[in-house]
Formats: C-alpha cells, structure tokens, sequence
C-alpha cells in the first residue's frame, strides 16, 4: 500500500513536471502551428544554468535568475530563427527549430566537455517528508501545487486579460487580428516567454529527482512533454496539462511494477505507444479542436 | 467642401506578375459615404487591402489625413482611425460577442462602455447574443459583429469590404440600413460592392472599378441612371 501511494506520488509529480514543459509546446503550436523542437533543449539549458548559478549564488537570486535567462533566451530564438521565417512554409520553421534544438545541445557541450553535471541538492525541494507512511522529497509534495496554481493564473491571464484576448485572436486570424491594431510579433513573443519561463520552473523541479545533466538530458522530457501535448489535442492548454499528468502517472507505474515481471525497461516505449492508439482513435487528441487548417 | 480624408494616388498593385489594380486614384472626403463598385476580381479588394496596410502597393501613394501611410504597417494604419470590415466578415470565432467587440478598440485605452452600448444601440440582437462565442452566430449576426467591431476603433474612416456577401436579401436590407445610420451619425464611410443597386442608393459618390481602372465615377444618383452602369451592373436595360 505505501509502495502504490509512493509510487503514485511520484508519478503526478513527474507528471507536473511534463506539464510544465508541455505548455510550452501547446501554446507555440496554438499560434504558429509550430512544432517548437528547440523547447526540450530550452529546458536543459535552463537545468545547466540552475547548476552553474547555484554554485556562486544564493537559491533566492540563483533561481529567478535561471528563470529570468530562460524567459530571454526564449524571446531571442524566436526572434532569431523564427521570426525572419514567418512568411515562409511552416517546414522551413520546423527545420529552423531542429536546427536551434542542435545549437542549443552543442553549446552545452561545448561548455561542459560532455560531462554529466551534477543538479545541485536544493533543501527545500530535496528534503525528505514522510506522507502517509512513505518516504518521500518535498517537490514531488511541492509540484502537483505548484503546476495547478501556474496553470490558473495562466487561465486567467488567457481569458481575461487584454494580452490574453489578443493571443486567442491571433491563434484564429493572424490577418484579422492585424487589422484590428494587434502586433502579431509581440503576441508571439509572448507565448515563447511563458513557454520558456513554465519550463525553467519545470527545469528546477525535474532536475532535483535526477542526478545528473547532460547535454541532451532536454531530449527525453521535451518528447514526453511533446506527446502529452498531442495526447490532450495540441493547442489545448488543460489538454496538455491533463495529458502530462496521465503520462507521468502511467510512466510510473510501469517502472514501478514488480522487477520479476522485466517491463519497466518498456516505459518509454509503452508512451510512444499510448499516443499511436489515442492518435488512431482520436487523431485532434483528448480535448483537440477538429482539425481545420488555418486559412 | 469638406476636407479630404483618404486619397489615393495613381495606386497598382502587383501580385507575382499579375498586375491587379493598374493606376487608381480616387479620393474620400470627410463625412461622405463612398463606394466602388464592380465585378469581381476587378481589384476592389485589392484596393482596400493596400489601404489597410495588409498589401504593399507597387507603385502610387495613399494619403489619409494629410499624411502619408503607403508604406506604414496596418497597426499604425489603425492607429491613425482607419478600420475595416474585413471580405467574409472574419469575426473571431473563439472570442465571445463582446470580446470581439473590445478586440476592434484594442489599440484605445480609454473606457469603451459608452461605445459597446452604441453598438448594441445598432445592432440589438449582439447584445442578447453577448456571450456568445463569434463562432455560434449566423451569417448576418457574424456581419454586424465585425461592422461593431470596426465602429469599437472610433474610426475616421471605415472601410467595408463586401459586407452584403452571402447575406439573404433582408439581411442585406437590414446591414445597408445600420450602413446608412452610421454615415448618417458622421461616419466617413467607403463601401466596396457587388451589389451595385443598394450600394449606390446608400452612397454619396460612387467609382466604378473594371480590370483594376476606375471607368466611370459621379454621384450615387447619377450612376443609378447611367446606361452603362445600368446594363453591367443593375441588371436592366430599359
């Protein structure tokens, strides 16, 4: 019983933490229809970064720090290599993205000789709690919290503030939206900065439960992320956040099942799975609109 | 005579090779509803496109307001109190009735009570329907949706872009009513139709457009009795 609570547990944290990073795919894809490849590598930069400042700094100015360097780096790639491309086919984005995904792994690299860096232990995240008989840290407590009070000011900043009206505008009509005095470019700039900054929280909380970074340490999460975006129907915020728990969850329990049984090598192959049944059910995913092209 | 409010100036418009609008000029006076007519693909839209900011004309220039905007981005167009109702009306599909209204003000920053109460004055079935998404409403309500939500921007010029396309004939009846009552309130209006007969009845001054040149222009009245325009565009030939 406390191994299922536990296992649990953990489960909706790390699912929280796919949320946090799949927000961030959900709202670039909304507006740009793009697949932003580069988001996974965003995140693990942000990682490396939480290491680097935490070594010189205090947690209370290392981690806004992280946060604050995340949201620009976010805001200049978009500007960088998105933006010159707007009018261009949306392949030629998606290329652009695969390309800044790579730069990002490379850099980092580059900066840490390939070695795996060690995430720094954080006291009140990596402290241990007892719930209900188990053992267990205090962000797998802290996360589930966290993500839900991110997620409803991100609601409400989405329908009922102006800059939230304009974003909804924009993900329908970029044209229309033009013509009715908004800049599509700062609108956009938007969705990449609380992509960026919901994914440098994230980075924090994730990293705390693994030991170590490398430099495409992003990979893994971003995809999982990616397919708990698809799986609530991209565009769809509660979609991503729902299908990101229900990812986390299933991940865990599979890896958690009884080692006789030798399936949790499977866990990631069993959520690429889960997304090819719920793609060939339901192809606009869990919570997706019906698949209409933008005109 | 009143001051000039928008004038274009010997406009074309290219698209690839394809020469649209071929040297138009015309020119929209304060307080007047003008309107152009013609066939399609006789670059009406075109015109009205390049005016908003959204096409980049190939050569001419557009002067509104004593300035000139050819080269300017449609938010600074906007900005300058020039707004559109936009071909095939475009309202926000995902937006409720009253945030499609506050989207057409979004560059003011003044308190916009007063001017959604005008519009649902206009049009009173918006206001029963106010939230209500955009997407939910029918063809006719979708139209006074975007011509509330162009008059939202207080513009000095409104620009409107087939607004009786697709409409059955009473709603059409119904929009070119709230079209003359809002040029009657002081509205400089400029109207681009097909629909020759009713645009030219609502109309101060009319142009019209064949093969992106503008053939023939005179007032509403006058074009309502040409030959010509009668056999091309009203249907008769009496």
């Amino acid at each position: 019983m406390e191994y299922v609570i536990s296992v649990l547990l953990s489960g909706i944290s790390v699912g929280g933490q796919y949320a946090l990073i799949a927000i961030g795919y959900t709202l670039v894809y909304g507006i740009l229809r793009l697949i932003n490849f580069a988001h996974g590598d965003v995140f693990m930069v942000a990682g490396l970064m939480g290491i680097y400042f935490t070594a010189t700094m205090p947690y209370s100015v290392s981690i806004p720090l992280v946060i604050i360097i995340t949201v620009v780096l976010g805001f200049v790639i978009e500007r960088a290599a998105y933006k010159p491309l707007r009018n261009a086919p949306r392949m030629s984005v998606m290329i652009s993205a695969i390309g800044v995904s790579y730069l990002l792994q490379n850099t980092a690299t580059y900066i840490t000789g390939g070695q795996p860096m060690t995430y720094p232990v954080i006291p009140f995240l990596a402290g241990t709690v007892n719930v209900a008989g188990t053992h267990t840290k205090w962000v797998v407590i802290i996360t589930p919290f966290l993500v839900l009070a991110l997620v409803v000011a991100l609601n409400q900043l989405i329908n009922h503030t102006k800059i939230g009206m304009a974003m909804r505008a924009v993900s329908k009509d970029f044209e229309t939206s033009r013509l009715m005095g908004i800049k599509i470019n700062s609108v956009i700039s938007a969705t990449f900065i609380i992509g960026s900054g919901l994914a440098a929280v994230g980075s924090v909380l994730f990293f705390t439960n693994y030991p170590a970074i490398t430099p495409t340490a992003g990979a893994m999460p971003g995809l999982k992320a990616f397919v708990a975006a698809v799986f609530g129907g991209i565009g769809s915020i509660p979609g991503a956040v729902i299908g990101a728990f229900l990812i986390g969850i299933c991940e865990t329990i599979i890896k958690g099942l009884p080692s006789s049984w030798d399936v949790s090598v499977f866990s990631d192959a069993f959520t690429f799975a889960l997304l090819i049944v719920i793609l060939v059910f339901k192809p606009q995913g869990l919570f997706g609109e019906a698949a209409t092209d933008k005109v | 005579m009143s001051e000039q409010l928008l004038k274009i100036e010997n406009l074309k418009v290219r698209y690839g090779g394809i020469e649209a609008v071929r040297g138009i000029s015309l020119d929209v006076r304060a307080g007047e509803t003008v309107t152009l007519i013609g066939a399609n693909g006789a670059g009406k839209s075109s015109t009205l496109r390049t005016v908003s900011g959204l096409v980049k004309p190939a050569e001419g220039r557009i002067i509104f307001g004593g300035e000139d905007i050819t080269d300017k981005d449609p938010t600074y167009i906007v900005s300058k109190g020039l707004m559109m109702v936009p071909e095939g009306r475009r309202i926000f599909p995902n937006l409720t009735v009253l945030e499609n209204l506050k989207v057409g003000a979004y560059l003011r920053k003044d308190d916009l009570d007063e001017d959604i109460e005008k519009v649902y004055e206009y049009f009173p079935r918006l206001k029963e329907r106010s939230w209500q998404e955009g997407g939910t409403l029918s063809g006719g309500e979708q139209q006074m949706l975007a011509v509330g939500r162009a008059l939202m921007g207080r513009p000095r010029l409104l620009m409107m872009d087939e607004p009786s396309l697709g409409l059955a004939p009473i709603v059409v009846q119904e929009i070119f009513r709230i079209i003359r009552q809002i040029s009657e309130s002081g509205t400089t209006v400029l109207l681009i139709e097909q629909n020759a007969n009713m645009a030219l009845h609502v109309a101060d001054r009319a142009y019209v457009i064949e093969n992106g040149m503008i053939t023939t222009e005179g007032t509403g009245e006058e074009l309502l009795k040409d030959e010509k325009v009668r056999a091309a565009y009203l249907g008769s030939t009496s």
